[in-house]
């Protein structure tokens, strides 16, 4: 087989994958309908019983009715019983706990621990197909991978004409370089062991054929978007992954909170994406194409305003899909969804889409200092921002989603830079780590009976043995420790930041580094670290993950552990950068730093180690440690210290500090002011402004005719002579002006 | 005399043709005072015609286009005057004021 047919076969997969759970999946499944009566209420005393001690803590079921997290229910279960009949009595007989969802209504609530020993289990076989094609995608990806990478081939791959219109002319085409070579590692490689983890994680819901099916959905979007070689194709994937982003966050639809954070992140996402789709307009307004070797050959003969314009507008829809301030604002409610969804679409790889498109676009935003300073703005200023949010979240997702806005802004900020190369190698391994990060998060979950809050955790270290330590892996990673693969490509960024002679940027970026290592570590301790603080009846639950769910955890810990070193040796000349040395090249070439005159091309000597290079080495590796140090003080050692620390603040501007970073800068409430009850105004005065003035007008016009009319008929009188008399003065009055205007 | 009697003669059958028009109830009277006005415009016409220096016979030509129209019209009219006669029974034009506002 070509390797072209390979590349074309990669993204078709998924979607048979998805056709395939959408027309087959619900057949497949076996739900038995009735087996709970026996095992009903003690699973339920087992598995949900703490609950009731901390109710009102937001996730859990107290606020939601009976069948909130029911999928729809299979036919042969409609055909034995009208839906709600045989639940009845169930919720009924477990009333002892308030509310809370029997074992067998739990469907979707798959992070319970629903499986009840000796209960006859439902069977899932819909799971088999598309994790079996998303495998054999992973399979290609790396034979294609391994060809662009070690054989340093590019592909062009043309499939067939899409649009012929006149001059408007699209093709279905692949191009595979080694950006793209990049994205497909992360993408497969993650998308696969999160289809293995979901075999564990969402077994038991179900729905679960349908969430095999938004998740090939998924991958076959986000595999055309990370393939296509133009920018229509690219917008495509991009509005089609927001489209699977939305299903995904809202998977469990009858949850009020999930189907309003789906709702956000897709309202969200349409401002950036607005944006995105006028650049697209406008390139083939000024270039007549849209294929991306077209596009950046042309863009050099253009108005630097125009340029300018459309980097930014597509920047615009980078800052959504990438959740970069002031977009931001959705991507820690999208984790509503089921953590699988959160490891891959919002960690991995869909949030990946906006550092794709600026590394991609490269030639465009290279001709642009302005754009290449907003991209670093917005990518320095959302790092900082983020990671300030982070550290005082309580709900363990929470703090790895603003930590993956954090670190994805730290990618633009290395983009707008000009460090292309560093991007990308920190967008990888961001990748694997965070994708390991949530996965581990969702086995805690999993574990904790459907606990989120680290409040109510600790000391998991001891029953999720694996967990604990495939995770300590992925922190180490994140937090920036030596030889794990975060240390080498956040330094990378670094490094070049601060050759390149921005230093307040560089700053920043250390003061990131260190916060990031305090927040990982911060909620590793609280997690896994000390007592158990949860209920007790909980604790007698909590059990290391099903196998499924806890090998991919292994399977990625190890490229998490490793990819930094064979990549990223020796520093700012490692493997990545001939990797991706073609994809680049124009822009390094074009002198693409934001400062005019920058000392990056020309006076840097390359890495020395006992040089400004090891030395900024051994700075980002001590405020990581640093950084756990201080969490391990905190949060092990002594675990009063971060209140007396926010009262003791200089100031008193502790206690406000701290307000502000929980309720993340009030940036949501802000939000909500401004467009919802501003929209509400709005929408007030346009209903206004419409009822008054253009009805008014409207009615007005009706009515100034009416009284005109009624003036008017007054000289109808029906009699004959009076209209012979106005003849006749008609008459009388053009003789008379005849006989006055004659001359 | 001359021209100016035949003037005076006409101006005076088409006062009266007017006069009766207007004071006149009876539809039939007022189609008659119509045809009053119309011959008196006829003789006016005539008249010119006769005392035309160039000797053209534009007016009697004229005079007999408004002949014909004259006949014309006084067909229509008689012929909506009976029905109406008919329908309504009466001739008086008060009480044709259906359409009044």
């Amino acid at each position: 087989m070509s390797t072209e047919l390979l590349i074309a076969l990669i993204p078709a997969l998924p979607l048979a994958g998805f056709l395939f759970a959408v027309l087959a999946g619900s057949r497949l499944d076996r739900v038995p309908s009735h087996g709970h009566d026996e095992h009903g209420d003690n699973a339920h005393a087992d598995d949900h019983g703490g609950h009731a001690g901390h109710g009102g803590d937001g996730h859990d079921s107290g606020e939601i009715d009976d069948s909130a997290f029911r999928a729809v229910p299979s036919e042969e279960e409609q055909a034995l019983s009208s839906p709600h009949a045989g639940h009845a009595d169930d919720l009924a007989n477990s009333s002892g706990a308030d509310g809370v969802i029997p074992a067998d209504l739990n469907d979707g609530l798959g992070q319970v621990g629903h499986v009840v020993e000796g209960a006859p289990r439902p069977s899932y076989r819909s799971w088999w197909v598309p994790t079996a094609l998303v495998g054999i995608a992973w399979a290609f990806s790396m034979i294609v991978f391994a060809n662009v990478v070690f054989g340093g081939n590019v592909y062009h791959v043309s499939a067939y004409e899409w649009i012929i219109s006149g001059d408007f002319h699209i093709e279905i085409a692949f191009l595979v370089d080694g950006l793209t070579a990049a994205l497909l590692l992360v993408v497969s490689t993650v998308g696969l062991l999160v289809h293995v983890y979901s075999i564990g994680y969402m077994d038991g819901d179900r729905g679960l054929w349908r969430f095999f099916a938004y998740l090939n959905l998924f991958m076959f979007s986000m595999l055309l978007l990370i393939l296509g070689d133009n920018f229509l194709m690219l917008y495509v994937g991009w509005e089609a992954v927001g489209l699977c982003s939305y299903a995904l966050i809202g998977f469990w639809y009858k949850k009020p909170s999930a189907a309003g954070a789906a709702k956000k992140a897709f309202v969200v996402n349409r401002v950036g994406d607005f944006g995105f789709a006028l650049g697209i307009m406008m390139i083939w307004t000024l270039l007549g194409t849209l294929n991306f070797e077209e596009v950046f050959a042309g863009i050099g003969g253009l108005d630097p305003t125009a340029v300018t314009i459309i980097a930014l507008l597509l920047f615009a829809g980078a800052v959504g899909k990438s959740a970069q301030f002031p977009l931001h604002v959705w991507l820690p409610d999208a984790m509503e969804g089921p953590t699988p969804v959160s490891a891959l679409i919002h960690a991995a790889t869909m949030v990946n889409a906006g550092v794709y498109l600026v590394a991609r676009a490269n030639p465009i935003f290279a001709e642009s200092p302005v754009a290449m300073w907003v991209v670093a703005g917005i990518g320095v200023f959302t790092a900082i921002f983020a990671a300030a949010i982070a550290l005082t979240q309580n709900d363990i997702k929470k703090v790895l989603a603003y930590s993956t806005v954090s670190q994805l802004a730290y990618m633009f900020f290395a983009l707008g830079i000009g460090a292309w190369v560093a991007a990308i190698f920190h967008l990888v391994s961001h990748g694997f780590f965070k994708g390991l990060l949530f996965m581990g998060s969702g086995s805690v979950i999993h574990g904790a009976s459907g606990e989120q809050d680290m409040r109510f955790m600790g000391g998991l270290r001891d029953r999720m043995t694996w967990t604990y330590r495939t995770m300590v892996v992925g922190a180490l990673a994140l937090a920036g420790i030596p030889l794990f693969a975060g240390f080498f490509s956040k330094d990378e960024i670094l490094a070049e930041s601060f050759n390149r002679g921005y230093y307040l940027f560089y700053g920043v970026g250390v003061i990131v580094a260190f916060m990031t290592a305090f927040y990982t570590f911060r909620m590793i301790f609280m997690t896994f670290h000390g007592a158990w603080r949860g209920p007790r009846d909980a604790w007698r639950h909590v059990h290391e993950s099903a196998p499924t769910m806890v090998w991919p955890l292994i399977i990625l810990a190890v490229p998490t552990a490793v990819i930094g070193l064979l990549l990223g040796l020796p520093p700012e000349g490692g493997f990545i950068h001939t990797w991706l040395e073609e994809v680049f090249h124009t822009a390094e070439e074009a002198g693409a730093g934001i400062l005019s005159g920058s000392i990056a091309a020309g006076e840097h000597h390359g890495f020395e180690l006992f040089g400004i290079g090891g030395l900024l080495l051994l700075i980002g590796a001590s405020v990581g440690v640093a950084g756990i140090w201080l969490a391990h003080r905190w949060y092990v050692r002594d675990p009063e210290a971060p209140g007396r620390f926010v009262v003791r603040f200089p100031f008193g501007l502790g206690p406000g500090m701290y307000a502000a970073s929980l309720n993340k800068y009030y940036v949501d409430d802000l939000y909500g002011l401004v467009w919802a009850r501003g929209g509400v105004l709005v929408g007030n005065a346009l209903w206004w402004f419409d009822a008054k003035v253009i009805d008014g007008a409207v009615n007005g016009a009706g009515w100034v005719a009416q009284r005109f009319g009624g003036l008017l008929r007054r000289a109808q009188t029906g009699r004959v002579e009076n209209y012979g008399l106005g003849m006749a003065a008609g008459l009388a009055l053009v003789l008379i002006a005849y006989l006055v205007m004659r001359p | 005399m001359g021209l100016q009697a035949y003037l005076i003669v006409s101006a005076l059958l088409f006062g009266i043709g007017a006069f009766g028009f207007m004071a006149r109830r009876n539809a039939i009277l007022m189609l008659i005072s119509i045809e009053l006005m119309l011959n008196a415009v006829n003789l006016s016409l005539v008249a010119f015609n006769a005392y035309a220096p160039d000797g053209s016979p534009a007016g009697a030509i004229f005079a007999l286009l408004v002949m014909a129209v004259a006949a014309a019209e006084a067909t229509v009219g008689l012929a909506l005057v009976i029905a109406i006669i008919r329908t309504r029974k009466t001739a008086e034009v008060d009480q044709y004021a259906d359409l009044k506002e």
